[in-house]
């Protein structure tokens, strides 16, 4: 079975000089949930872009369901469908009018067009809207739009190139499930980038993480939250605390007078800590993360590649 | 894409053009049939009573051609050149780039489109002609052919422009900087033959005076050239047109990075 997305030995190299992409492997499995993250700058709009034929690649393969993207552009793109970082539709056409427009371009009949802008404007909570020029839409909105457009022609591979952005929490989460929806009952491929790895946590299943245009690391979600060897959390304490309490063996550090910070290596069990607070008679009433934990992880990679990066050729 | 699905995209390319331009008619459609009318009263009627005739014809009855074409040449121009310029702008021609749609079927709508507003111009101009001259049209097969010609190589020339172009200022120097001074000394309002000889054979290296000319023979049956040779030099320049176009779409000019 082919991959839903193949990418061997991609290169990069803009016409001033800057090597964007240095020969990125990459392979994306049908019907995938796929996180593709980076700090700014890293490369992943750029491969996203080579990807969706916006970006000219230097040298390097791409195929989309084992279609090679050069040799057979259109029956690649009828598999691939794009929501861009940045708003790129008209503002100035009405909301059906982009979704129909788009639907034209793949040459899906009319009728047939119609029917499914209906049922995905329905779904996005956009149908009220559907008279209304583009300009008007709330960012959210707008966002909700090219999701509506990209899934027109019912593509098997959606890439989302940080679709949540500038997105209030609520609608975040209904934006999530919506995606969660398409993968899980049609089957559909998903490329996410995100800055929010809150998101890519509770979404994907397989995760990249690409810097200075290199893959430095590619697993399961499942394998890369396992390599996390230390956790820290913040506990909400009953009653104030005058001192930090010492716990042997562990790592607590006091926050405030209600909260204290805890931190347990791999290995470690959270009842011995308790234990341990319980009886200097300090009663913990709740508990959470102090940073998500994929966010830990990440912070971690991208630092140790930069390291790498700068052992190799000068910190830029 | 096969057929059915190319002439779907096709058709929407069409539509949404001209949908734009309907809707933007006060900008589009009606500074052209105002302007001309203007030209008609004081070009045509105030100062061409005096005048006279030119080439045999009455002025009025020899500058409507001229004016008719150069309406034809900026709209199809202007039209694509905005258009395209302004997707590009709003980066909603990535909507096309990311599509199965092949090039070639993108320009074609986009100069379909175009061609549709310089003929819709052409025909308003015509129109409005007709309150201050009667036309009698002597050749109109040779009309409407050089017409179209002509819609389609500037609409052509508009879309090479929107693709080079990297700011609006770009797409205005072409129209007010070559277009305008090229349709006015191609022989709108005067017959070269009242010309030098030196400024008549420097007037020939002007494209536009082909399609003036054959303009005019296919109405009233004079021409300052010969108009076989013209409509082969369009036909010729659409085709170099079309080959330029299609190389800038092949490397992503102004579009892929």
């Amino acid at each position: 079975m082919h991959a839903a997305l193949s990418i061997r030995g991609l290169t990069k190299v803009y016409d001033n000089s800057f090597h964007a992409l240095k020969g990125i492997d990459l392979e994306v499995p049908q019907g995938d949930f796929f996180a593709l993250l980076g700090p700014n700058g890293a490369g992943k709009s750029t491969t996203l872009g080579v990807v969706s034929s916006l970006v000219r690649k230097t040298s390097g393969d791409v195929s989309i369901y084992g279609i090679d993207v050069d040799r057979d552009f259109a029956r690649a793109r009828y598999h691939l469908g794009v929501v861009p970082q940045e708003f790129n539709f008209n503002q100035f056409e009405k909301v059906e009018d982009i979704v129909l427009t788009q639907a034209g371009y793949y040459g899906i009949p009319r009728r047939q067009a119609m029917d499914r802008a209906h049922q995905l404007l329905e779904d996005l909570g956009l149908w009220d809207k559907r008279h209304d020029a583009a300009r008007m839409l709330s960012g959210g909105m707008k966002r909700r739009l090219m999701i509506a457009r990209a899934l027109i022609h019912r593509p098997r591979l959606l890439i989302l190139d940080e679709p949540t952005a500038g997105v209030d929490i609520e609608l975040r989460r209904s934006m999530w499930e919506y995606m969660k929806r398409i993968n899980e009952q049609e089957g559909t491929t998903i490329i996410l980038t995100t800055h929010y790895l809150e998101e890519a946590e509770s979404l994907c299943r397989n995760i990249a993480i690409i810097n200075h245009g290199e893959i430095v690391h590619n697993t399961s979600m499942r394998d890369l939250l396992g390599q996390l060897t230390r956790e820290t959390f913040v506990l909400d304490l009953a009653a104030p605390v005058a001192q930090c309490p010492v716990i042997e063996g562990f790592d607590v550090e006091r926050l405030d007078e209600r909260q204290l910070s805890l931190s347990i290596d791999k290995g470690q069990h959270i009842n011995d800590a308790f234990a341990r607070l319980s009886e200097q008679h300090i009663e913990v009433l709740s508990m959470r993360n102090r940073a998500n934990r994929l966010e830990e992880l990440f912070v971690r990679m991208v630092e140790g590649s930069n390291n790498t990066e700068g052992q190799q050729g000068g910190i830029r | 894409m096969n057929a059915q699905q190319m002439a779907i995209a096709l058709w929407t390319i069409v539509r949404s053009e001209i949908r734009r331009f309907m809707r933007i008619w006060p900008q589009t459609l009606l500074p052209p049939s105002i302007t001309m009318t203007m030209y008609f009263i004081i070009f045509g009627n105030l100062i061409g009573s005096r005048v006279g005739q030119m080439d045999g014809v009455d002025y009025m009855d020899y500058i409507v051609p001229g004016l008719v074409m150069m309406s034809i040449i900026t709209n199809s121009y202007s039209n694509v050149a905005s258009s395209f310029f302004g997707s590009k702008f709003q980066r909603s021609v990535e909507e096309m780039i990311i599509s199965p749609m092949p090039n070639w079927l993108v320009l074609t709508g986009f100069v379909i489109g175009g061609s549709a507003r310089g003929l819709a111009v052409g025909i308003i101009v015509t129109t409005v002609s007709l309150f201050f001259t009667d036309l009698d049209i002597q050749h109109p097969i040779l009309t409407v052919l050089v017409v179209i010609m002509t819609a389609v190589l500037f609409s052509i020339g508009g879309f090479i422009n929107a693709l080079l172009g990297k700011k609006f200022d770009d797409i205005s120097i072409v129209p007010i900087f070559v277009l305008t001074p090229l349709t006015y000394l191609g022989g709108v309002f005067y017959s070269i033959h009242m010309l030098p000889e030196f400024w008549q054979k420097v007037s020939l290296i002007n494209p536009i005076l082909y399609m003036v000319n054959t303009f005019r023979y296919g109405i009233l049956g004079v021409s300052d050239i010969n108009v076989g040779v013209a409509v082969g030099a369009i036909a010729v320049f659409i085709v170099i047109f079309f080959i330029v176009a299609m190389w800038l779409l092949r490397r992503g000019k102004g579009l892929r990075s």
